[in-house]
């Protein structure tokens, strides 16, 4: 199993984030997690990318649980994840081609990346995994120069390039319009079937998810909903997933109250 | 830019402090300026000054200088490169990336290391170098050290650590990770302080010479000491022209470079 | 259509920059390093590990000898003292000097469509390279003139820290009346007022917070300097700390090292305080 959820939970601060979870997740899946926002999604990546550490159960990655290996090991084991983070945390002055070559620091030696720093080493590499996002001829701008769906394309780019055994993808899409959002995924999981790495994407757009992922998992309030193939989930399942009773009923304009329009601005 | 003065009261209760803080410290010293500028004391005085107005300035001497002040900037340029490395790796523990004890301890080095002035250094350098301009470099680094190291300290402190944390995340080590995710938020800082510190090293470069360790000040304290007035005189004339080329220089170059 | 993935390697633009910056910083480097003589090696010499190791084990316990410490409490003053004095003569000649050298108080700048005086144009120039040369020569260097010229002790300190200080000081007020909202100066003078009083009432409570300020930074930085001064036989600490060394008594030294982190630590405090209640 490459991922194994017992029991596992995680608290922010005394406020149940997430709460007991089994899950299992086979080598080579694909698997999307959907759900409202607040459910626990991105803890629960962050729980299999073993940036935070289970406060109950036990987390199984890759066969390993990171928690009882030796610092050196788990450092090793990260090498082998891949977590794509929805706001990509990347230098505004760093230019792309360095941002996307930190995706091998955990493969190279120290004295390898300290030159890379200064003098690129792989840029056909680097190309190369930019250009399956249609970022190739971006190589040599610097971060601050791209929009948000490029920075997302960037840090795509990246987790590509270290190869991982474990993909884990945090809203990837999430400010990319829906036609270049698809394209990207696709890409995405293209590069996961190919290398036989396992894929786990959270999405907030249920239409992708069911369009792309075999295999829905439904989170909210920190708890399973649901965990079946992509054509069992019924729309009953996604409205008691998305059922909010805390928000007002959308009050409708009365007509003779709509804004005066700038005829400057107006609609002709 | 409008500035209010907020604390009118208060500023008027300091002034008054102040006031009475320097009578007291005249009575103290208890100088008296009556026995300073008149008579004997000040013709003395104007004849000493006399003799700074004729300056030498045969080729043989200005050569000698011309390699002062070439020692003098080479000591502040390897002591200040020596500081920014020093005090970057100083900074490290003491932004408590390490831990809250090795931050206590890094900070207190710093202090110490800042607060003994860099003449003072200089002196104990010659004591454990020998004279020259190898003790004043070391002195400069040793100081420059503590001032750079808690600048850059609190540049990384106010730097966000999310960057090197999703590097950490896909297996890097932490000095890679530092290198590729955190330095370069922080590197103009860092350029930005070092230069400042340059800039002013080489004033103090100039000095250093003083208890002997080397650059135009061990040339002004030796004429000055054989009473060669005239010699001393172009040499304080070079130091003058040498802190107000750096100034200007300094100046012309933020103006041009410095980015709003 | 996508473009075909090219075959040739790109090129990284910035290399080439890099690598002259690189040959640069070395053509400077090796130069740099064999005139100051840099050699950390020297550290290790025998000899001098041996001068060095007697005088720092000298250095535990730092000397409790009440004698002594009398010694220290009379010259910390005295380095208070003469801190506090050099900087009151600063200020006594950087106010006029800051009066003539600024711009805010020229026709031009207080008078609607006014020619700028006669008498300002001569004066200003010459009193603002006055300011700048007396802030440019190191105040060691003065200290050295000074006890050359009126014997060892404070008196030669208080008045290099008054000359080099009175140019920072003028140079920083001029600046600041130039910074400060000139509008209530400007209604005064257009009212008929002499400029000298147009500028007490209508410039001066405006810029005296930061005056203060500035002026109180500066007092800690000439706190700095005497000590330093000291050292070339201007008094205070700084003497005490020469001889001390001198005679290689570590205990000594120890002692006002001590003494000096101390007063450094409570100048910072004080200042940055009471410019914090200012600003």
């Amino acid at each position: 199993m490459t991922i194994r959820l017992a029991g596992a939970g995680f608290r922010h601060g005394g406020i149940p984030a997430l709460g007991a979870l089994a899950m299992t997740v086979a080598r080579g899946e694909q698997v999307a997690v959907i759900g409202p926002s607040g459910a626990g999604k991105t803890t629960l990546l962050r729980l299999l990318a073993t940036a935070l550490r289970p406060d109950s159960g036990s987390v199984e990655v890759l066969g390993c649980d990171p928690w009882r290996l030796s610092p050196r090991a788990r450092q090793q084991l990260r090498a082998r994840i891949g977590l794509i983070q929805q706001a990509p945390p990347l230098p505004p002055r760093q230019r792309v081609v360095t941002a996307v070559g930190g995706g091998r620091l955990g493969q190279w030696s120290l004295a390898r990346s300290l030159v890379n720093l200064v003098y690129p080493l792989d840029l056909q590499g680097v190309r190369q995994s930019l250009e399956r996002l249609d970022m190739g001829d971006r190589l040599f701008d610097r971060c601050d120069q791209l929009s948000g769906g490029q920075l997302q394309r960037v840090a795509i780019a990246r987790t590509l390039y270290q190869h991982p055994d474990l993909l884990l993808a945090d809203e990837p899409v999430s400010a990319m319009d829906p036609v270049l959002a698809g394209h990207t995924l696709s890409v995405l999981i293209a590069q996961g079937r190919a290398k036989g790495a396992t894929l786990v994407a959270s999405l907030h757009a249920v239409d992708l998810a069911l369009e792309y992922f075999p295999r829905i998992v439904g989170l909210r309030d920190g708890a399973m909903m649901f965990d079946c193939p992509a054509h069992q989930v019924t729309s009953d399942n996604l409205d008691a997933l998305y059922a909010n009773d805390q928000l007002y009923p959308a009050v409708p304009h009365p007509p003779h109250q709509s804004p005066t329009v700038d005829a400057t601005y107006g609609c002709r | 830019m409008s500035t209010v003065n907020k604390r009118p009261l208060l500023t008027l209760v300091l002034l008054l402090c102040l006031a009475v803080v320097s009578g007291l410290s005249f009575l103290y010293l208890g100088m008296d300026f009556g026995a300073l500028f008149s008579g004997d004391a000040g013709s003395q005085m104007a004849a000493y000054a006399g003799n700074f107005l004729r300056p030498d300035v045969s080729p043989i001497h200005l050569g000698a200088i011309g390699r002062g002040v070439l020692e003098t900037l080479a000591m502040s340029l390897i002591g200040t490169l020596l500081a920014a490395l020093a005090g970057l790796l100083l900074a490290l523990p003491a932004a408590g990336r390490n831990g809250a004890a090795l931050r206590l301890a890094a900070r207190f080095l710093l202090n110490a290391l800042r607060s003994i002035p860099e003449l003072v250094w200089a002196a104990l350098m010659v004591l454990a170098a020998g004279l020259g301009p190898n003790a004043g470099t070391l002195a400069l680094a040793l100081h420059t050290a503590g001032v750079l190291g808690r600048l850059f300290a609190e540049a990384l402190e106010n730097t966000p650590s999310a960057p090197a944390e999703a590097l950490r995340l896909a297996g890097s080590g932490r000095f890679a990770a530092f290198s590729y995710a955190t330095l370069p938020l922080v590197w103009p800082q860092l350029v930005a302080y070092t230069l400042y510190r340059w800039e002013n090293n080489i004033r103090m470069a100039a000095v250093l010479g003083f208890v002997g360790a080397g650059g135009l000040g061990q040339m002004l304290y030796i004429h000055l000491s054989l009473f060669q007035e005239a010699q001393a005189a172009t040499v304080i004339a070079a130091m003058l022209v040498l802190v107000l080329g750096v100034d200007s220089l300094s100046g012309w170059g933020r103006q041009r470079w410095v980015r709003a | 259509m996508k473009p075909p993935l090219r075959d040739n390697p790109p090129r990284d633009p910035a290399s080439r920059t890099r690598l002259s910056l690189a040959i640069v910083a070395l053509v400077l480097l090796w130069p740099a390093l064999q005139v100051s003589e840099f050699n950390l090696a020297a550290l290790l010499d025998p000899a001098n590990i041996h001068t060095m190791g007697s005088f720092l084990s000298g250095f535990w316990p730092p000397t409790g000898d009440p004698v002594f410490v009398a010694l220290l409490a009379r010259a910390t003053v005295e380095t208070l003292a003469m801190a506090t004095a050099g900087m009151t003569l600063a200020l006594a000649l950087a106010l006029p000097c800051s009066l003539v050298a600024t711009r805010a108080l020229s026709r031009a700048r207080l008078l609607p469509n006014a020619e700028p005086g006669s008498l300002g144009l001569v004066l200003r120039w010459p009193t603002r390279s006055l300011l700048i040369v007396l802030r440019s020569v190191p105040e060691i260097v003065w200290a050295l003139l000074f006890v050359r010229a009126v014997g060892l002790g404070p008196t030669a300190g208080v008045l290099a820290i008054a000359i080099t200080y009175a140019g920072m000081l003028g140079k920083v007020y001029a600046e600041i009346y130039e910074s400060v909202d000139l509008r209530p100066a400007q209604a005064l003078v257009q009212a008929g007022s002499s400029r000298p009083l147009a500028f007490c009432y209508g410039l001066l409570p405006n810029a005296l917070g930061e005056m203060l300020s500035y002026t109180i930074y500066r007092w800690e930085c000439a706190i700095r300097a005497s000590l330093i001064m000291g050292f070339v036989g201007a008094g205070g600490l700084g003497q005490q700390l020469d001889l001390s060394l001198r005679m290689f008594a570590g205990g000594e030294v120890a002692a006002i090292l001590l003494v000096f982190l101390a007063l450094v630590m409570l100048s910072d405090q004080l200042s940055a305080g009471l410019r914090r209640l200012l600003v």
